[in-house]
């Protein structure tokens, strides 16, 4: 009898717990169909009515460009990273988990120093640096670090798998004749896929969050990626108070994380219940 | 004799070079010199001189240190910063820790709770949220409409230092999915054994929770520690999005700070040192807090 009322609390604080979590965004899209009176005036999520032109402006934009042109932006960034980040991690793990060589134990708690290094103090100097390189205002900066294994969370993670690959499979293509790399895209990288995945997923929806790094690099309008485009449109919206275009826009912006969030929800619910993002 | 040794150092596999594994890990490499280390450097070097983007750097010894002592804007900067760790940390670290106890029972419908505690940390940092964030603390807004409606006076949140603090915190807070991760996973890691012996000895939920369940959560406290800590002291986008640093300068942190001296004004040399101060604040933090535990981590 005590057990059961033991659930019923726990239900109904995580249940209360929940409603604290999702109201905020679902106060956000309720928010984005309402009249500029109407978000002031009720905490109810739900609009009396819904009314579609804060997106239909919105998109459009007081600007030279519609939204769209500003996500195509971002898909610019994010595609070559998540290619980069995922070539230059998995060759950068295979060494580390599976071969040993001169000066490894240096090189591998370089990596975990990596991990621990406050960024902030590298924005001015990285900054000079693209700057000398005469590569201000592309997408240069923000993807082309990504070649060179540059998220040591991604390794810690990949050489975790690649050790847990058993060892016969290795042996056995050896003896037919594989090579180092041919073993590691035929008999590795299957072998590791969901790992591979979390990464592209969360490379995915770090740099759609991504705000200080194009913030600092890109300076033309017509190259900034969503997240700049919506804090412009913060600024230009505070003389006309059109608040449902910005949380429209919001509501767009999220869309993508999202939805990648629901369709690659397997891999994120294996880590949450298996608790084994380390 | 020493010859042998060399040799026997490096396992690999027959036919594999010891280099083999040196050439996978050359992008690594490459990377960490060109775009850690060697950025560091410069911006040690950089430091030490006078320097405003377009002309050249002229050494000036410790001057800058010496402005940055003396700049009251410099001294608010961290005493803000700091406010804001405390005022985060410890709370987003009980937070997140309870709220994976809870998540650990065995009970249906877990997993969906799971995912949705995890859903803020994911979509938080996104502007979009934090944008909605500035909306949510309105005088009009959300939380007035609540604290209003369950009869609390309204708060002006923008208006004063600490409300518009809590702003942040609050934000961070919400987001704590990343860090409950860590806990529930080593929670998973706890023999079940454990309590089931605790039991029988007749100890209770509370005795069980404070000589088993947190003993060994001390490395999982300890790291979420030390990574919540390093990312609270660089806190940025929050700030200047939501408040702009207000008010009086009482949001202002130090990450805003450098990027203001940086890309706002230009002072490259003050901002190096500037940086160099952040850098070497949160290290001896770290290593004072590593220090610390160390002993209660290896008990």
């Amino acid at each position: 009898m005590t057990k059961n009322i033991k659930k019923v609390f726990l239900y109904v604080v995580l249940i209360l717990g929940s409603i604290f979590m999702m109201y905020p965004v679902l106060w956000l899209i309720g928010a984005s169909f309402k009249t500029n009176d109407e978000i002031f005036s009720s905490i109810w999520f739900m609009p009396e009515s819904f009314d579609f032109s804060p997106y239909i402006k919105g998109w459009k934009t007081s600007g030279a460009y519609n939204m769209g042109h500003y996500f195509i932006n971002t898909f610019k960034i994010i595609v070559p990273r998540i290619i980069f980040t995922v070539v230059s991690s998995s060759l950068t793990a295979y060494g580390f988990a599976m071969y040993d060589f001169p000066f490894k134990k240096l090189l591998f708690s370089f990596l975990m120093a990596m991990l621990f290094m406050p960024q902030t103090v590298m924005f001015l100097p990285s900054y000079m640096i693209w700057k000398s390189l005469g590569v201000l205002d592309t997408y240069i900066p923000l993807t082309l670090p990504s070649l060179f294994a540059s998220e040591g969370m991604f390794i810690f993670m990949l050489v975790q798998f690649l050790k847990n690959v058993p060892r016969e499979i290795d042996e056995a293509s050896r003896i037919d004749g594989c090579g180092t790399l041919k073993r590691l895209f035929f008999i590795y990288i299957p072998c590791i896929r969901p790992a591979l995945i979390s990464i592209m997923i969360f490379t995915f929806l770090w740099t759609m969050n991504e705000f200080v790094q194009p913030l600092i690099y890109i300076s033309s309008v017509e190259k900034y990626p969503m997240t700049l485009a919506l804090r412009m449109s913060m600024d230009s919206t505070s003389q006309g108070y059109e608040y449902n275009k910005i949380i429209a826009m919001s509501v767009v912006g999220l869309l993508p994380s999202v939805s990648v969030f629901a369709l690659a929800q397997k891999y994120f619910i294996q880590d949450i219940t298996a608790g084994s993002l380390k | 004799m020493k010859n042998n040794n060399k040799i026997k150092k490096y396992h690999n596999p027959v036919g594999e070079s010891k280099y083999t594994g040196l050439f996978l890990v050359m992008p690594f490499i490459v990377g960490f010199f060109l775009l850690q280390i060697y950025p560091f450097v410069v911006s040690f070097v950089l430091s030490f001189t006078k320097f405003s983007i377009n002309d050249t750097p002229e050494f000036i010894g410790f001057k800058n240190f010496k402005m940055l002592f003396s700049d009251s804007d410099f001294w608010k900067a961290f005493f803000v910063t700091f406010k804001y760790v405390i005022m985060l940390v410890p709370l987003k670290i009980a937070v997140s820790l309870l709220t994976a106890l809870m998540l650990s029972t065995r009970i249906k419908g877990m997993g969906f709770f799971r995912t949705l505690y995890y859903i803020p940390s994911i979509l938080g940092s996104n502007i979009a949220i934090v944008i909605m964030w500035s909306f949510l603390f309105t005088s009009e807004g959300l939380v007035n409409q609540v604290l209003d409606a369950v009869g609390i006076s309204k708060i002006g949140w923008y208006g004063e230092e600490t409300p518009a603090m809590w702003i942040i915190v609050f934000l961070r807070v919400w987001e704590f999915g990343s860090t409950m991760i860590i806990f529930l996973s080593a929670i998973n890691d706890i023999p079940r054994e454990l309590y089931d012996s605790a039991r029988t000895d007749g100890a209770g939920n509370i005795k069980t929770f404070f000589y088993i369940t947190l003993p060994m959560l001390k490395n999982a406290i300890f790291l979420n520690l030390i990574l919540q800590m390093i990312t609270a002291f660089q806190e940025f986008n929050a700030p200047f999005l939501i408040t702009g640093g207000n008010p009086l300068k009482g949001t202002y942190t130090v990450a805003m700070m450098i990027y203001d001296e940086s890309f706002k004004y230009y002072n490259i040399g003050y901002a190096s040192a500037l940086s160099w101060v952040l850098f070497v604040v949160i290290s001896l933090l770290a290593l004072l807090i590593f220090k610390f535990t160390k002993k209660i981590r290896s008990d």
